[in-house]
Order: structure tokens, then C-alpha cells, then sequence
């Protein structure tokens, strides 16, 4: 049985807009799942419909075998939401909004108040507990979401850009968070506009574009299919003539700046090598862009071309 | 898990979730107290004061009662008339402003448990703004109570009927202009004109006729009929009205809901 699983799954709004033109969508069981896409694309319809927040045109959808068409409250059940806009009453304390919403979900009160407080203290918000919402910082109402999403303790978690607008050393400690709540077991969906978060979290992937899955696979596999990658070297002295590397495209940024494009399956090590041979020595290295970003950007420029090879 | 213990867990869940939402319209209503109940009291103050005391001494008898002891129990039915709607408009609007109603819409909580919930914290307010009101009267007039039941069955289906009437305004709500438009000019006529401050037998024929027209009148009346044992109506037509009126617009919220009408895309 599949966490998520989406067969045919269509959206058209009532503005004629297709968001959704049949996408199928499997998830498995304890997965950490990338949903990406660019602005526009349909992840947010695609959630909006598994939340049932918003109302499909066709097709089915599943969450741990109850269809959402037959037994939405099951289905409900098993889902926490972290939406991408905020949506708590900011007029509420901290500790209320998380206590009304396990009791949403059927939770005692007794029960939604040691998960509120465990919830509060590892998104470090027990200070802020009995805080206003509308007071809390950007980061702090982020983190309260996350903790509200998993007050019921659902067996799938649906964030959707929950690191939008935080700053790095919050983002860090939120994806060690989802970390470690994957590791419980809770089944992660994620989507983001960094694709380093989705590089550094997630198993596996899948690219949404016009309302179409274009690619779905293994996160490492689709890393994979990068054809070349770009390297910039920072190099020690500044160079005097031209360089030249033989099977690698050499792109000169400055004096002692160079980027060099690597195919698929050619050793770095070879750059190296010739760049010693002609005396170059290179003090720093780093990719030119994130590797899922680059290939993200190439998918969507050619979704009407969709990759091969993709998990059905 | 067996066919009966998932009918009781489901059960269970929907009983905490009707109290949670009850006891979170509760505490917004003690919250801004001075929004919710103290106006009711100065207003109530006020009619007392000019229609009951000034001008109610120059009318005499109505309905063989004190003319401020025959209008209390139109203020009062008012004042819940008024809170009942004001409540659910506000609060089911606000939380769709505010987008916190998704925290309900992604919960397992059925559509129909949604629409009583609200209602209860319309019924919750017009109550407690019932007896603020009553308390206020307290002050002015006796009141001579014919038959409690009465009394509190009209109470409970006005509240209901005009708790559900709000639901329903404010699902279809774009803007704040929108949950004003409704009370300002259907309802605060029909509320006047609906025999709070006057019997329809002092009307000409064609004004009683159409005050027939006007449900608020056969509330204001079973009401009253509880208090004073005086009506302009039949009760039991009063009755069958309240019940067709909650039953007919509960089915419209719930609908509405299940169409995702104002709620979902």
C-alpha cells in the first residue's frame, strides 16, 4: 500500500485554467518525496485536492488506501498540512491553535496538551507558547505550522515551501527536524523552490510542469541524467595566456576565475592533472549551479519534451 | 479495528471535534466580551429607558400587559435574533478571510458537524446575550412567565434559524461590506417590523397581512407567548415555521458546504 496514489488526476478551475491535465503520483510508505515544479505548474492544486481543500475534476486519489472520493475522513486522518500561506487565526495564542486543532482531529485535551508542549519545545516555540500568533516572526509562524501539521501525529506530512522566507540557520534546523521525523516514519512530501533543501532531504522526486508530471524518479537517478555538470575553479595566480583542456569546455570568467563544463562519466581528476601540466594552480573548486536546479531548469524548458526513462 | 469500533472512534473524534469548536467559539466571545455582550446590555438600556419608561408611559395597556413588560419580550427575542446572526456571519467569515477555516476543512471533521459547531457558537452568544438582555429588563419591568418550556424552545429555534441565516451569509460573503449588507437591510427591518414594539392588531388589514409575510413575527410572538401568555399568532403555526425555517436552511449550509461553495476552488 502506497502512502499516496494519484491515478488521472485532473483540475480544470472554473477560468478555464487547466492545472492539472492527468497526473498519476505514487508515494511510498516512509518516503521523503520531492514535489517540484516551477510557480504555476500545479503542485499546490495537486495538495489542494489531496487536503481537499480544493475539488477535482477527475480521477482518483488515495492516502493509505482510503479514497478520497469514499472515506475522506480516513483519508484526512492520515494527513498533516503545512500549507504555503499562513492560515492560523493570528488572533490566538500559540498553545491554543494547537490544541484546537488535535481536537479537530479527535485528539483529548489532555493528550493535545503533552503533544503541544513536546511539538513546542522541538520547534523551540515553548517560549513563545502563550504568545499572540500575529507576533510570532515569519520563521516562528513557519515553525508553529510545522508543529500544528503534526499535533495529530499523521502518518503523512505534506509541507508545501515550508523554508520560504526563513533564514538559513532556521532552514537548517527545520530540515533536521524533518529529518528526524522521517525517520519515525512519517512519510514526507515536499515542495520547495530550493532545490538544495529537495537534494539534501529527499529519495525521490518528481518534476510538475504545466500540469504534467515530466520526470519522477530516484532522486540519484535523476541526478544522474545531468548530461554535464559546471565547475568553477578560483585559480592562485592570475592567468597569462589562454587555457586549454582537452574534452572539457573552458569558459574564462576573469583573471583567475574559470569555469569548466564536465560531461557525464569524464573524471574530474583529469582536469587536474592537465591543469598541473601547465602549471595552473587551482586554491578552491564549487558547482556553478545546485545539480538538481540545473537539471530542473533544463526539464522545464523542454516539458514538451518529456525525459524518458522516468518511474511509472 | 471491527465495523462497531470504527463507528465509535468515528464518533468519538466528531464529539471532540463539535466540543472543540464550541468551546473555540466560546472563548472568542469571552475574548472581545466588550464587542459581544456589553453592547446588547446598553442597547437594551436604551429602548428600555425612551420606549419603555418615556414614551411607553404615555401608551397604556397592550395585550393587557405594561407596554414596557409587552416589548421585553421582543427585546430580548431581538437582541438574540441580532447576536445569533452577528456571530456565526462574523466568526465563519473572519476564518475564511483569515484561511484558518482550512485547519477545519483538513480535519476529518464531516461538513455537517462544521455547520452545527458554528451554530452552536451562534446559539452560545444569542444566549448569553438573551440573558444580559433579560437581566437589563429585570431592572425596568416584572416579568410574568406563562410557560418556560415555551420560552426556551422559541429561544433556541429563533437562535438556531438565525445562526444557520448567518453560516449561509457568510459563506457567500466576498468582502466585510457583504456581512453587513444582509443584517442592515433585510434584517433589522423585519426585526422592527416584526412586533417587537407593537401588536399587528393595531395595524390596518393589509399591513397585518403582510406582516404574515414576516417570519420574525411568529418568533417574537411564541416568545412573548411564553412570557405573557399573549400572541398575535397561532403558536403552533409559530412552531411548525421555526422548525421549517432551521430544518430547511441547516439542509442549505450543509449543502453548500459539501459543494465547497465560497469554502473550496
Amino acid at each position: 500500500m502506497h502512502a499516496l496514489s494519484i491515478r488521472q488526476l485532473t483540475k480544470t478551475y472554473g477560468n478555464g485554467v487547466q492545472a492539472l491535465r492527468g497526473i498519476d503520483l505514487d508515494v511510498e510508505q516512509g518516503d521523503f518525496f520531492a514535489l517540484l515544479g516551477p510557480n504555476g505548474a500545479g503542485k499546490t492544486t495537486a495538495i489542494g485536492i489531496i487536503t481537499s481543500l480544493v475539488n477535482k475534476s477527475g480521477g482518483t486519489v488515495s492516502v493509505f488506501g482510503h479514497d478520497i472520493d469514499r472515506d475522506i475522513s480516513a483519508a484526512k486522518s492520515c494527513i498533516g498540512i503545512v500549507p504555503q500561506e499562513i492560515n492560523f487565526n493570528q488572533f490566538e495564542s500559540v498553545e491554543t491553535i494547537l490544541i484546537n486543532q488535535a481536537g479537530f482531529y479527535g485528539i483529548p485535551r489532555a493528550v493535545a496538551r503533552e503533544r503541544t508542549e513536546r511539538y513546542l519545545w522541538q520547534l523551540q516555540l515553548w517560549e513563545k507558547r502563550r504568545a499572540v500568533a500575529r507576533s510570532l516572526s515569519g520563521g516562528m509562524k513557519r515553525r508553529l505550522m510545522i508543529a500544528r501539521a503534526l499535533v495529530h501525529e499523521p502518518r503523512l506530512l505534506i509541507l508545501d515551501e515550508p523554508s520560504a522566507g526563513v533564514d538559513i540557520e532556521i532552514r537548517r534546523t527545520m530540515w533536521e527536524f524533518l529529518r528526524e521525523t522521517n525517520e519515525r516514519g512519517v512519510t514526507i512530501i515536499l515542495t520547495t523552490h530550493y532545490l538544495e533543501e529537495a537534494e539534501n532531504l529527499c529519495r525521490n522526486v518528481a518534476i510538475i510542469d504545466k500540469g504534467r508530471i515530466i520526470e519522477n524518479d530516484q532522486m540519484s537517478n535523476v541526478l544522474r541524467k545531468l548530461q554535464t555538470e559546471t565547475f568553477v575553479l578560483n585559480l592562485r595566480e592570475p592567468l597569462l595566456g589562454t587555457l586549454t583542456l582537452a574534452g572539457f569546455g573552458v569558459t574564462r570568467v576573469d583573471d583567475r576565475t574559470v569555469e569548466v563544463e564536465v560531461s557525464s562519466g569524464r573524471s574530474v581528476n583529469d582536469i587536474f592533472i592537465r591543469l598541473a601540466a601547465q602549471g595552473v594552480d587551482v586554491i578552491s573548486m564549487r558547482n556553478k549551479v545546485n545539480r538538481l536546479e540545473e537539471l530542473f531548469m533544463r526539464l522545464v524548458s523542454h516539458a514538451d519534451a518529456p525525459v524518458a526513462g522516468g518511474r511509472s | 479495528m471491527s465495523g462497531s469500533e470504527v463507528v465509535a472512534s468515528r464518533a468519538r473524534t466528531e464529539w471532540i471535534g463539535f466540543r472543540t469548536m464550541v468551546l473555540r467559539e466560546f472563548s472568542r466571545i469571552a475574548r472581545i466580551w466588550g464587542q459581544t455582550l456589553v453592547p446588547p446590555g446598553v442597547t437594551a438600556t436604551l429602548y428600555f429607558i425612551i420606549f419603555g419608561s418615556l414614551i411607553g408611559a404615555r401608551i397604556g395597556k397592550m395585550g393587557g400587559y405594561d407596554y414596557m413588560q409587552y416589548i421585553a419580550p421582543g427585546l430580548i427575542m431581538m437582541s438574540v435574533i441580532t447576536n445569533s446572526y452577528g456571530n456565526v456571519v462574523a466568526s465563519f467569515f473572519g476564518a475564511r478571510f483569515g484561511k484558518h477555516i482550512e485547519e477545519i476543512l483538513v480535519s476529518p471533521l464531516p461538513n455537517w458537524l462544521v455547520v452545527i459547531g458554528y451554530m452552536a457558537g451562534g446559539i452560545v452568544r444569542g444566549l448569553l446575550v438573551g440573558v444580559v438582555v433579560t437581566v437589563v429588563a429585570l431592572f425596568f419591568t416584572h416579568l410574568h412567565v406563562n410557560n418556560v418550556l415555551l420560552i426556551v424552545a422559541a429561544v433556541l429555534l429563533t437562535s438556531i434559524v438565525f445562526s444557520l441565516g448567518g453560516f449561509i451569509n457568510a459563506i457567500f460573503a466576498k468582502n466585510f461590506d457583504h456581512i453587513s449588507w444582509f443584517p442592515t437591510f433585510i434584517l433589522t427591518p423585519l426585526t422592527y417590523l416584526g412586533g417587537v414594539f407593537y401588536s399587528i392588531e393595531l395595524l390596518p388589514p393589509w399591513a397585518r397581512a403582510v406582516s404574515h409575510a414576516n417570519p420574525i413575527l411568529y418568533m417574537v410572538n411564541s416568545f412573548r407567548y411564553g412570557f405573557l401568555g399573549v400572541s398575535d399568532v397561532d403558536i403552533r403555526l409559530s412552531f411548525a415555521i421555526m422548525i421549517g425555517f432551521a430544518v430547511a436552511l441547516f439542509g442549505v449550509a450543509v449543502w453548500l458546504m459539501e459543494k465547497g461553495v465560497g469554502i473550496r476552488e
